[in-house]
């Protein structure tokens, strides 16, 4: 069954259309990529998926069940977890507090007016945090973490709510290269041991390349093609507006890598 | 109604309007540049009128010529101009980068410094100014007869606008200001010589708020209370205008300048709740303001302001608390003044607390906590008086008065954040103070309520210093409960990363509303004992000035920890108490002590203690 279906999105800001007649599908345990150059409508897309802005037209299906317009909340709460671009984390929790925190909003225990948040759910938060490598790193505070250690939280974070789909903006932004194949790597395994859907947009073609299932080329608001990284990787059109000479290398590069 | 009372009464709006304008544009413009909400604005205000009342009336020996009197009124604004340059380059130069809760406190500062200033400086008495040669007459309008100087200010606002909108656009200080108000940190990576495009709008803002000011001469006479009258209003104007916009101030100075004009025919007496109530309904549906626009979000994270670690104490920090209760517990065996310094210790230790528990824990900077202490004591108080309840259930009703404010005002407030909130806190403990001021039938107005008397058993003060004690710590005990459980983590989450937060599915308007009724229950606990224990209630219960002093307790004590808000309690009041009697400069010494706190020691005493650990 379809998890996620965009139908027909349309945002737009001003006279600018950010997002013209934006209609995909995504299945569970499947990994969808949006690429597209700066400004493509990347970003407006997946906060249209994500309930962080409410499209102009046009419909999100979750499930079979209608999304659109809802707040972020209520999206998390149908099954939704995601990342941001930049980070966003607790700062002034520990990195185990971060997930406590998830999981205590996760079975909506955020109005207990008594009890001590940071004793509750421990072991199922360093669970979480074992399965993206920093149950080390457990009782640090976050702020202290290199930036590629904070996304790897914030996977955990988002994995907390038991989600079905995955909403990733540009999960690898701002990481050293090493770092990036890694976390790359981490997503894709607990995407598809898990059967959840993952939806992200990515500047590294790499990243793309070696792990997207299906990709969607976004430019000026528009899909302009769609499928799987063999097909995306051959079409003159996306050559041409996209990916240029160095990113048809980076896509025969990532083959290579990855079979 | 007549059409020439209609025009008359237009006419009066626009010049009051206009006034306004001239006065909240160096506010708006001072806040685009710098982003720093300038309370001292309303002194330099006052300052331009103390100025012009003394410069115009020497100058027009020499020649009666509207020449000279606006030869003087210019020359005051260029004064008050100059005081702004001062303060830029003392203070606020010091303050650009300490969060706006420490800036605003700052600013409140130099204006009760301000206010001990010019008392020294020009007395008590209302100095009245001369009326402007060549305008001294009327003009018949319909065969009414309306004060041609009037009409002049009338223009002043769009000639102001006019002179600014050129310097906006023609030259390079505007163009800077207008870049700066967009995006300080690019203009600071421009290369641009940052220190002197402050300073120089600091001397254009004070230098409009003194021009306002000198303008009002032939109208008001000078006195020492201009200065928070005319800072609530520049407030609001900014505020539904946009912060940062001098085209929205203009629009919202016309729509409180009539709406202030033909609202005092409808409701004579709540002419400035009107005007709060138009700022709330704006920010509700425009959360920036008519004109403004959001803040550039800087993608930076940084550590948030406020308590980082709610563990329970340390071993060290138990033993203090101790010795502190015990220390409280056995006051009776001093005196009967320690005994009352004592009691109003513990319930400004909960007020603080509860202050903390917002601002701290929750990011939620109250301006207005004062609010809810003062609604709780009215509740108590009037149960008391007029409906001759006992304390018992007059105490049980504090929180309940405190807290149901606190739900409404909340509604709105929560709404909002930064320094909008700020703003908004403060505007509704403005309405409920000039409620409670001005029913004078019920609340008794100025004089307020006495007779507020604890029952027969609590009516020793040892008694008394027991049960507030009871109340008051256990009360304390419970919100540190509630900061350390669950609901308070959640605050504290949506204060580091709102966006976060409702990622992980919080609904952080509804918590935030949660924490902000809890708060102002305790507030309203707090007031309910203070009724009892001074046996009289009055409006400065719900002033500025009280949420001032609770801003300061829980800035002297750390916002960063839990208990220092109850160190920074005891400290401030015991030493308010102390030096309040022995000097008449009271304001001096706590506006210099406020911005020697914010300069000096951020952290506050809890902050000491840590950095000497």
């Amino acid at each position: 069954m379809t998890l996620l279906a965009a139908e027909g999105l349309v945002k737009r800001f001003g006279g600018v259309l950010a997002a013209k007649d934006v209609s995909f599908a995504l299945d569970a345990g499947e990994m969808l990529a949006i690429i597209g150059p700066n400004g493509a409508g990347k970003s407006t897309t997946f906060n249209m998926v994500g309930g962080q802005l409410r499209p102009d037209g046009g419909r999100v299906m979750l499930e079979g069940r209608d999304v659109t317009g809802m707040p972020p909340r209520t999206v998390c709460r149908m099954g939704v977890g995601r990342t941001f671009q930049v980070a966003q984390t607790f700062l002034s929790f520990t990195v185990i507090g971060n997930v406590q925190m998830a999981l205590i909003a996760h079975h909506g225990q955020t109005r207990k007016l008594l009890g001590d948040a940071m004793a509750m759910h421990r072991a199922e938060a360093l669970t979480l945090l074992d399965r993206v490598g920093m149950a080390a790193q457990a009782e640090r505070p976050i702020g202290e973490l290199a930036y590629g250690d904070v996304k790897r939280v914030e996977l955990a974070i988002a994995l907390a709510a038991a989600p079905r789909l995955l909403l990733m903006d540009e999960p690898t932004a701002g990481m050293a290269p090493s770092e990036r194949a890694a976390l790359m790597a981490l997503v894709a395994g607990i995407a598809r041991e898990q059967r959840i859907g993952v939806l992200f947009t990515e500047h590294d073609m790499d990243a793309v390349f070696a792990h997207a299932d299906r990709i969607l080329v976004l430019v000026r608001g528009e899909i302009i093609a769609r499928g799987t990284p063999e097909e995306v990787r051959n079409d003159p059109e996306v050559q041409r507006v996209y990916l240029g000479h160095a990113g048809t290398k980076a896509a025969q590069r990532a083959r290579r890598a990855h079979g | 109604m007549e059409l020439d009372f209609v025009l008359i009464q237009a006419l009066s709006g626009l010049a009051s309007a206009s006034s306004l304008f001239v006065i909240a544009s160096g506010l708006t413009i001072v806040f685009g540049v710098t982003r720093i909400v300038n309370f001292a604005h309303g002194s330099f205000y006052m300052l331009g009128a103390y100025a012009a009342v003394t410069i115009v009336p020497w100058l027009l020996e020499f020649d009666r010529s509207p020449t000279l009197f606006f030869a003087g009124v210019i020359a005051s604004a260029l004064v008050v101009g100059m005081l702004g340059v001062v303060m830029e380059v003392l203070l606020l130069r010091r303050i650009y980068k300490v969060p706006e809760l420490f800036q605003l406190l700052a600013t409140f500062g130099v204006v009760l410094i301000v206010q001990d200033l010019v008392l020294l400086a020009w007395g008590p008495v209302d100095i009245a100014g001369p009326r402007a040669p060549g305008l001294r007459h009327g003009v018949y309008i319909l065969d009414q007869r309306f004060p041609a100087y009037e009409l002049f200010l009338i223009f002043v606002g769009p000639a102001v606008l006019a002179l600014l909108w050129l310097l906006m656009h023609r030259t390079r200080f505007g163009v800077l200001i207008r870049a700066a108000t967009q995006d300080r940190e690019m203009v600071g990576a421009l290369g641009v010589n940052q220190a002197m495009l402050f300073t120089g709008t600091l001397f254009l803002g004070a230098a409009l708020a003194g021009l306002g000011g000198a303008l009002q001469i032939p109208r008001v006479s000078a006195n020492a209370h201009m200065d928070l009258s005319v800072i609530t209003e520049a407030f609001v104007v900014t505020v539904i205008g946009g912060m940062g916009s001098v085209p929205g101030a203009f629009l919202a100075a016309l729509l409180i300048g009539l709406l202030q004009a033909f609202g005092v025919l409808v409701f004579p007496k709540i002419t400035l709740v009107l005007a709060f109530l138009l700022m709330a309904v704006v920010l509700v549906v425009k959360p920036w303001g008519l004109l403004g626009k959001p803040d550039v979000a800087s993608g930076r994270a940084v550590l948030p302001e406020g308590i980082l670690d709610p563990r329970p104490l340390d071993r060290f920090g138990k033993v203090l608390a101790g010795v502190a209760v015990l220390a409280l517990l056995a006051l009776p065996l001093l005196d009967d003044y320690s005994v009352k310094v004592g009691t109003e210790v513990l319930i400004f230790a909960l007020a603080a607390f509860s202050l903390n528990f917002l601002v701290g824990n929750g990011g939620i900077v109250s301006f207005g906590h004062a609010a809810y202490f003062g609604l709780g004591a009215y509740g108590a108080g009037m149960l008391v008086t007029k409906a001759g309840l006992s304390m018992e259930p007059a105490l049980l009703a504090a929180p309940i008065a405190g807290g149901a404010a606190a739900a409404l005002f909340g509604f709105f407030v929560v709404r909002l954040s930064g320094i909008y909130l700020a703003m908004l806190t403060m505007a509704f403990a403005q309405i409920a103070y000039a409620v409670v001021f001005q029913w004078v039938e019920v609340t008794g107005g100025d004089n307020g309520i006495v007779g507020v008397w604890p029952s027969r058993w609590a009516a020793s003060r040892e008694v008394y210093l027991y049960l507030t004690a009871a109340l008051s710590i256990a009360a304390i005990l419970f919100l540190t409960r509630v900061i350390r459980a669950p609901f308070g983590a959640t605050l504290r989450a949506a204060r580091d990363s709102a966006a976060r937060a409702d990622a992980i599915g919080i609904d952080v308007r509804t918590h935030r509303w949660l924490g902000f009724i809890l708060a102002g229950a305790a507030a309203g606990l707090a007031g309910g004992l203070y009724a009892f224990s001074k046996g009289s209630i009055d409006p400065t219960l719900l002033s500025i000035p009280l949420s001032v002093d609770f801003l300061s307790m829980i800035l002297l004590g750390g916002i960063q920890s839990v208990f220092g808000p109850l160190a920074g309690a005891a400290a401030f009041h015991a030493v308010k108490d102390q030096l309040m009697p022995l000097t008449d400069h009271w304001r001096l010494l706590l506006g210099l002590a406020i911005i020697a706190m914010v300069l000096a020691f951020p952290r506050g005493l809890a902050g000491l203690r840590r950095r000497a650990a």
